[in-house]
């Protein structure tokens, strides 16, 4: 036996575990085998599958697989709960979010270590991190549920969610879903991940005992299938899912065209940048919290370091010196920095990777750690020597394994940072604001962290750009993700679509011809194809001739788009100035575009013009008014939500009040600084191709804009596909909105497909903040402070 | 328990006495830190670090090894040093260190002021305890430098073994590293043989830059300990001035190969507390900093508290004060 004399000479830490026998006794009560929670009750409990212990492999519970009827009775549970749920004031939904709270509060050390059993997460994290922000989001929601209705005015909930959430984070990510959407008005269905479905059932439990109406709650267990389930059942309204992106694809693909509403919270490959004016020990401790955090299984890992060349060798020594100190071991003991990967099957891909990292030419670096015998552990570990075109640099690993790599400039930096896919998040270290600013601003991340990382807070949106996903979590933002505004409804306001009248009657040729073109890069230009298109006027009679478009002009009018991203920088105000110029030089023009619909639509064309040039008005006042917020953050830092430009649009105009339609959706987009591709209605491109006259004679620079004439199936098609259009506006025809979202899954762009026709000129319908924040995406900036 | 007796420990190969470097003011001007970050690592600290049961014991008992125990009070008197004289001599009920098989223990050394200094000397012969002085004008340092330097020299001819000398922390506030370094290179000279410890005063430093600064110069002028404060200023030992300073300490080590002690100095009261500044000094030095020639804990109340959670131990009841010998 070990002696306190021998302890003093060694100065270990020896063992510290956590008491688990609450949360076995409450495995006990239920003989380890669960049904699922669907109605306010458990359903008969079917021994399909096992959750296990990943630091020792021992049986937890047997759980059941969620068949697709198991799904259709928790979605009619769920739908049968909704009105009663939705009929309760904001403040009667605010005390159930507020009473969930503190249950979880009430029974936090049960919690945390049913999650760490079941995740192999070290105890500290889940009692420390993990089940404290739960709390925090129910309370946090807790006051939103009461707000709603005046902070979220002409606002609706979205109805049934199917929610289906990741392993690694299990309560968490539950939280981060069910609280804005109990908060917001909505029922639920949630699936838990099916290594991790006990801290859900847990919760159900205590919930229910908290007294929130049966049905509002519903969690199946199962694994892709059961999720596949649910994600199809056409009883669900939205969707939200967080976890790969490979998934999020086939979720964008179920789910395209059927008018849920999908939120996708996916995958990360994200940087951390250290310049060489950084504190470099508190930079290692930063990537300490970045990779080795919950063992680097964390969609917002920094698991992509960039050290400037000029203190990389120093960086690198001492982040090993550090890494050696980590302890990896029993999560259940309280002195682990790094507990059990998930599960084997995760643990066999970290491994693969490393292989692949090392064949490829990485430098693989692991601390001395001894690691048990047993269970699913892999020790900390540093690459260095990675190249951008290497698979550690580009793919999200999911475990603890940094990739290093150096940079010579700032420039140099930012470029390599953003040269990935992912989009969530980044972390930069400097001591010199400038720097760090301008760094946090240029890159393309969701969250940026400045001297600190993995910061959360349920004020503070979450949620990535490009293919990270779209939809935030967390903060008003994230409240948006649980309501329907009215411009987001199908809005079949009675309107009956132009006919295209056959045959066409010869032109009258009283005037000198006119060859309208595309529009691309702030030059008129033929059509790559060389072919143009008849466009009749309501009686049949040819009104004239538009280039028709193809796969080559809308490449172009992309490149043309991006070519232009500086619009994206022009000051507000700047913005502002074009776009009242716009209007200008529309209404000086007014006489002439109302004749012109008149002849295109057969109808009075002045009251169109008229609201047009009033909506460019509108939107010119908007640039320098759609502001984001300062979070109320944890003190000492703060939390910055910046509205930033998504990039290229591409915006698939209807065929109803073209002109009105065409300005209702390209002025938010240009207002809030991006640039566009626009297809004009296919049935009255006549108006968009007088528009750019409009637009030559407004100071547009060339290439914000680009208009692009032709077929709407043959362009959206295109647009959708291409990788370097970040989203994508229609609206028209449910059936092409549907293809268009299917199109788009290849960079999981943001698609706003409204099917139907509306009545633009109705200003809750064709403008306003709905359009401003379909534009933008957030940022949220953390900047700690002090000295 | 109570086979094995516990020594104090030793560290083979032990590194010279820091001699000291050249003022390097490049190096200085490397040194940034973040507070945010310096905070938020000392804060997590805490929960991802803890010893239980006989581990936690041998961790107090490494505690009390490394503790200056410390009067340096405007009412000191004679008695009240000999008191704690004779508690270092026996810094556990004599029952309870048999039961820890811990007789052996003294704890590094007995600080007082100067005017104490022959007192305490004779009431800790053959203890072979160190008598440690404040020196230097402390706690300001802010008397004459001739005089501050005086009071180092008288300090080691009284008997002083170790001297705790204050920085004139104008020299940091004004970054006037050449004045500070010199001012300590003086100081070391004047205190010979005497282990010389230098407090920095942290809570005047303004920020922790300051702090790694200070600290960095102190080394190159030839400090045998880094020392956090004097106890008397509006803030003393912290973590994040403790990791800042620990930071330093490695850095110097990593490019010298000589190794600085630190000391914690005012308001560390509690074995909880102490454990948590063990515990920094294991995480960024390791083990071989966790002896009393490289790890001070200048204090006076601590050794209660110590006494009383090492009872538990033994009992497994909550102790209380009056069971242990005052200090």
């Amino acid at each position: 036996m070990t002696t306190i004399p021998d302890l003093f000479e060694q100065m270990a830490y020896g063992p510290a575990p956590e008491d688990a026998s609450a949360a076995h006794a409450w495995l006990g009560n239920h003989e380890a085998v669960f049904g699922h929670w669907i109605g306010g009750r458990w359903t008969s409990p079917r021994r399909d599958f096992q959750s296990k212990n990943p630091a020792d492999g021992a049986l937890l519970a047997e759980l059941s697989q969620g068949t697709a009827e198991d799904i259709d009775h928790a979605v009619r549970a769920a739908r049968a709960s909704l009105k009663a749920w939705q009929s309760l004031s904001g403040d009667q939904r605010g005390r159930h979010l507020y009473a969930i709270a503190r249950q979880v509060q009430k029974h936090a050390r049960l919690f945390a270590v049913l999650e760490t059993l079941d995740n192999g997460k070290p105890i500290r994290e889940s009692r420390d991190i993990d089940i404290p922000l739960v709390a925090r989001h129910f309370y946090h929601h807790a006051g939103w549920a009461s707000l709603i209705e005046d902070e979220l005015p002409g606002s609706q909930p979205v109805g049934v969610v199917g929610q289906v959430i990741p392993w690694n984070f299990p309560l968490l990510m539950l939280a981060w879903k069910v609280a804005p959407a109990l908060a917001a008005g909505n029922t639920v269905v949630l699936k838990p991940a099916e290594y991790t479905s006990l801290t859900a059932l847990l919760f159900a439990e205590m919930v229910h005992r908290a007294g929130l109406p049966p049905g509002v709650l519903n969690i199946v267990t199962g694994d892709g299938v059961t999720g596949r389930a649910l994600v199809k059942h056409q009883g669900i309204d939205k969707v939200a899912f967080t976890g790969s992106t490979e998934v999020g694809r086939e979720i964008r693909s179920v789910t395209a065209g059927t008018g849920k509403a999908l939120t996708l919270e996916l995958g990360g490959k994200s940087p951390f940048l250290v310049f060489s004016d950084a504190d470099l020990d508190g930079a290692v401790e930063g990537v300490v919290d970045a990779i080795w955090f919950n063992q680097g299984e964390v969609c917002c890992a920094g698991s992509r370091l960039l050290v400037q060349e000029s203190v990389a060798i120093v960086f690198e020594e001492r982040l090993k010196r550090r890494m050696q100190t980590l302890r990896v071991g029993p999560p259940l003991d309280k002195a682990i920095d790094m507990g059990a990967i998930v599960d084997p099957t995760q643990l066999q891909r970290i491994e693969r990777y490393v292989e692949m990292g090392k064949a490829e030419g990485g430098v693989c670096w692991q601390s001395d750690v001894v690691l048990p015998s047993e269970g699913c552990f892999f020790p900390p570990t540093l690459f260095t020597g990675v190249e951008s075109a290497h698979t550690l640099a580009r793919e999200e690993v999911f475990g603890p394994v940094l990739a290093a790599m150096t940079f010579r400039t700032h420039d140099e930096a930012i470029a390599l940072a953003n040269n990935t896919r992912y989009g969530l998040a980044a972390s930069v270290w400097s001591e010199n604001v400038n720097l760090a600013l301008d760094v946090a601003a240029r890159l393309k991340a969701g969250v940026v962290w400045v001297n600190c990382t993995n910061q959360f807070d349920a004020a503070s949106g979450f949620g990535g750009y490009r293919e990270s996903g779209f939809g935030r979590e967390g903060g008003v933002e994230g409240l948006w993700a649980y309501r329907r505004a009215t411009a987001d409804l199908p809005a079949d306001q009675g309107l009956s679509p132009d006919p295209m009248p056959e045959p066409l009657a010869p032109r009258e040729g009283r005037t000198l011809d006119r060859t309208p073109k595309l529009y691309i890069a702030g030059r008129q230009v033929r059509p790559d194809g060389g072919h143009s298109r008849a466009i009749p006027s309501p009686d049949g009679s040819l009104l004239g001739e538009v280039g028709e478009g193809n796969r080559k002009d809308i490449r172009n009018a992309v490149e043309a788009a991006h070519a232009a991203s500086a619009w994206g920088r022009v000051s507000a105000h700047g913005r502002a100035q074009v776009l009242y110029f716009l209007a200008e030089n529309l209404e000086a023009r007014s006489k002439e575009f109302a004749a012109r619909l008149l002849d295109c639509t057969g109808r009075d064309g002045r009251a169109e013009v008229e609201a047009s040039v009033r909506r460019l008005f509108i939107y010119a006042g908007w640039c320098d008014k759609f502001e984001g917020a300062v979070h109320q953050a944890p003190v000492g830092h703060i939390v910055l939500a910046l509205p930033e430009p998504i990039g290229v649009i591409g915006v698939i105009c209807p065929d109803e009040a073209p002109l009105l339609s065409m300005v209702s959706l390209l002025s938010p987009v240009l207002a809030m600084g991006n640039t566009v591709v626009l297809v004009p209605s296919e049935r009255h491109p006549l108006i968009a191709t007088d528009f750019y006259q409009v637009l030559d004679t407004s100071d547009v620079p060339a290439g914000a804009i680009n208009l692009v004439t032709g077929s709407k199936d043959l362009l959206a098609q295109v647009l959708a596909e291409h990788d370097d259009v970040d989203a994508l506006w229609y609206a028209g025809h449910a059936d092409l909105g549907g293809m268009i979202e299917r199109w788009s899954i290849g960079n999981l762009k943001q698609t706003w497909v409204t099917a139907g026709q509306r009545n633009w000129s109705d200003p809750t319908l064709g403008e306003g903040r709905e359009f401003l924040r379909r534009a933008t995406q957030v940022k949220n900036l953390w900047v700690p402070y002090g000295e | 328990m109570g086979v094995t007796k516990l020594r104090k420990p030793r560290h083979a190969g032990l590194p010279a006495r820091n001699p000291g470097v050249a003022l390097d003011l490049d190096w200085l001007a490397e040194q940034r830190v973040n507070r945010s970050a310096a905070e938020r690592r000392a804060q997590s600290l805490a929960g991802r670090r803890t010893v239980k049961k006989d581990w936690q014991a041998a961790w107090l008992l490494r505690a009390l090894t490394c503790i200056d125990l410390t009067t340096l009070d405007g009412g000191d008197t004679s008695s009240n040093v000999a008191r704690l004289c004779a508690k270092a001599r026996r810094p556990l009920r004599s029952d309870l260190a048999a039961a820890l098989g811990a007789e052996s223990l003294n704890v590094a050394a007995v600080c007082v002021y100067p005017l104490f200094v022959e007192e305490a000397c004779g009431a800790l012969a053959g203890s072979g305890i160190p008598v440690a002085s404040v020196a230097a004008g402390f706690p300001d340092g802010l008397t004459k430098f001739e005089q501050r330097l005086d009071e180092v020299r008288d300090a080691r001819v009284a008997g002083a073994q170790e001297i705790d000398i204050v920085i004139r922390r104008q020299w940091v506030l004004s970054a006037d590293w050449s004045a500070l370094y010199q001012e300590v290179q003086a100081f070391r000279k004047a205190a010979g043989d005497c282990r010389l410890k230098v407090i920095l005063g942290t809570g005047n430093l303004g920020n922790l830059t300051n702090v790694s600064k200070a600290s960095l110069v102190a080394m190159m002028a030839g400090a045998d300990f880094i020392k956090t404060s004097t106890g008397k200023e509006g803030v003393n030992a912290t973590l994040p001035v403790t990791l800042v300073m620990l930071r330093a300490i490695r850095h110097f080590f990593d490019r010298t190969g000589f190794a600085v002690g630190f000391k914690a100095a005012g308001g560390i009261r509690k074995a909880k507390d102490a454990l948590s500044y063990l515990m920094l000094v294991h995480e960024e030095l390791g083990t071989a900093w966790l002896c009393e020639s490289r790890f001070r804990i200048g204090a006076s109340g601590l050794l209660g508290d110590l006494s009383r959670q090492l009872e538990h131990r033994t009992t497994a009841r909550y102790s209380s004060d009056r069971r242990h010998p005052m200090g």
